[in-house]
């Protein structure tokens, strides 16, 4: 029952990291239909800068990890003008091709700046563990947990009250219509990429505090956007959390309970990747298009 | 007076070689409906396009003339500066923001506005829809046909046009209701001075409710003039009323002589 309960909570911890990344994805992807294969690399990018500011240049954690965040979202701006944005038009294969492209790049320029050899991290989250529902938790894993609630609540109300946030799901419904009340699409694309990118690194940020390094493997973490989001339905918010969650949870029970040489726990996801687009390939929450009767 | 609105010999050109307006030229006063009649093709939408500056993202362009509103040339301008001049296209097809709700997309309207004055403007577009009050809460995808062009012209209002450019109000919907929504389009032409560019299928429809009336054909403008004059118009009663000489329906007979006098209208 200990072993259940601390699984069940480091899975919750997990996927609410697996969450916010995909979260990202979700709205670049609703937004621009654009499907982003360097979400990875916006977690290394995140978990590097936090990186230099903490531990190399030694500033206060939250001050250090502001200006991460704050720095990741003027890159993903970059990257969305001056990469995706020649590309409107062409076909998705292209673009996709593109950010294959980019992720390869992002990640040979963090090579070019960090090196490749892991690195030992600041952990300024909280390490000791306490004892919740008679399982010991670190308590890092609850302030991931938080943190990424946190943000999807931010979120939410940024989506649902505030005129860019309605502007950003109009795009996402119908461009032309969009355009034709005088909302600018580029600069919703804009935002779209920075908010991608602050979740990433923000999810990056977390992950290297609970592995307490940083390393390539961060970025691995932005493969499993992909599960998450083909569980979730592409094209939905709500999918990516629950999608998350769920993606967690399984990574953690298939991690915990098979025997550890078939290494489940990495492969599970994939193999729920692989059963969705069998059975329901918008996923959970994707959108059929809205029929009238 | 300087009108609204002038379209001077404008020529629009799709991909680099479709031709589509051929040198058109209309003027549009201020504070009138006016309509703009023509067969599919013949480039009505393409013309408000032209002026909304919506042709960038379907690869079109003006290449000649020139557009201006206000005294203001405007076809160099993009989308969202034009809708702040106060130029407002609904667009052909109600196109409302499915997954969002009725009082979400009215916001979607208001973007150039801003959330100042929301809450005024929102009632008033209420007080001409009441039906949209009653579902404001419903997400749109799901209002009937006649709704969902109540909320497309509701959220132009939103946006407080000087121009609004209606694109086939009465595309797919029941007579009743167009009727319904014709009414509504001139109560706000008169309570507010708006002014309407209306383009139409229905020809009796829009002639009934326009000042003045353009008729196009293959990219430019062949007959205009006041609606009671162009309904005199022999032309005009076979081509756009389907009526022959003596105001009875025409034979399918007669039909025949269409495409060769058409030849001879453009």
């Amino acid at each position: 029952m200990e072993k259940f309960i601390q699984l069940t909570l480091s899975g919750i911890a997990n996927g609410a990291i697996f969450a916010l990344v995909a979260l990202g994805f979700v709205l670049i992807y609703k937004s621009s239909d654009v499907i982003n294969f360097a979400q990875g690399e916006l977690l290394l990018i995140g978990a590097y800068l936090t990186y230099t500011t903490v531990e190399m240049i030694g500033l206060w954690w939250p001050i250090g990890v502001v200006i991460a965040v704050v720095l990741a979202a003027i890159i993903g701006v970059l990257v969305e003008q001056l990469v995706l944005r020649p590309l409107i038009g062409e076909p998705t294969i292209s673009v996709i091709m593109v950010t294959i492209g980019l992720s390869l790049l992002l990640r040979a320029i963090i090579g070019g700046i960090w090196g490749v050899t892991p690195r030992t991290a600041p952990q300024f989250l909280p390490r000791d563990t306490i004892t919740l529902f008679g399982a010991n938790v670190g308590v890092d894993r609850l302030w991931a947990f938080a943190l990424a609630l946190t943000l999807f609540v931010l979120l939410t109300l940024f989506f649902r009250y505030s005129r860019e946030g309605i502007a950003m799901r109009a795009v996402a419904d119908d461009q032309q219509a969009a355009l034709s009340m005088g909302i600018s699409v580029k600069r919703v694309w804009a935002i779209a990429w920075a908010i991608a990118a602050v979740t990433a690194s923000v999810g990056g940020i977390l992950l290297m505090s609970i592995f307490g390094g940083v390393s390539g493997q961060i970025a691995r973490v932005g493969l499993l956007v992909f599960p998450v989001v083909i569980l979730g339905g592409l094209d939905s918010i709500p999918g990516a959390i629950v999608g998350g969650l769920i993606i967690g949870l399984l990574q953690s029970f298939a991690g915990g309970y098979l025997p550890p040489e078939l290494g489940m726990g990495e492969v599970a996801p994939f193999i729920v990747l692989l059963l969705i687009l069998l059975v329901r390939p918008y996923g959970l929450f994707g959108q059929r298009i809205i029929e009238r009767v | 007076m300087q009108p609204m609105l002038a379209l001077n010999n404008v020529e629009v050109i799709y991909n680099d070689v479709v031709l589509v307006l051929k040198g058109l030229s209309l003027t549009v006063p201020e504070g009138r409906i006016v309509a703009l009649l023509g067969s599919n093709g013949a480039g009505k939408s393409t013309t408000l396009k032209a002026i909304s500056g919506l042709l960038k993202p379907e690869n079109g362009e003006v290449t000649d003339g020139e557009i201006r509103f206000l005294g203001q040339p405007i076809h160099k301008k993009d989308a969202a500066e034009i809708v702040r001049m106060g130029i407002f296209q609904v667009l052909e097809g109600r196109r409302v923001f499915e997954h969002l709700t009725v009082e979400e997309n009215l916001r979607a309207g208001a973007y150039t506005s801003g959330w100042k004055g929301f809450d005024e403007k929102l009632e008033m577009v209420y007080s001409y829809f009441p039906r949209l009050k009653e579902r404001r809460r419903q997400v749109s995808g799901f209002l009937s046909g006649g709704e969902q062009q109540m909320l497309a012209i509701g959220r132009a209002l939103m946006a407080h046009p000087k121009l609004i450019m209606l694109d086939e109000p009465s595309l797919g919907l029941a007579p009743l209701l167009v009727e319904e929504i014709f009414q509504i389009i001139r109560q706000i032409n008169q309570d507010r001075g708006v002014t309407i560019l209306l383009v139409e299928q229905n020809a009796r429809l829009a002639l009934e409710s326009a000042d003045y009336a353009y008729i196009m054909e293959n990219g430019r403008i062949v007959l205009e003039g006041l609606p009671a004059d162009l309904k005199d118009n022999p032309d005009v009663r076979e081509f756009y009323l389907g009526l022959n000489e003596v105001g009875r329906r025409k034979s399918y007979r007669e039909v025949k002589t269409y495409k060769r006098r058409k030849r001879w209208l453009s």
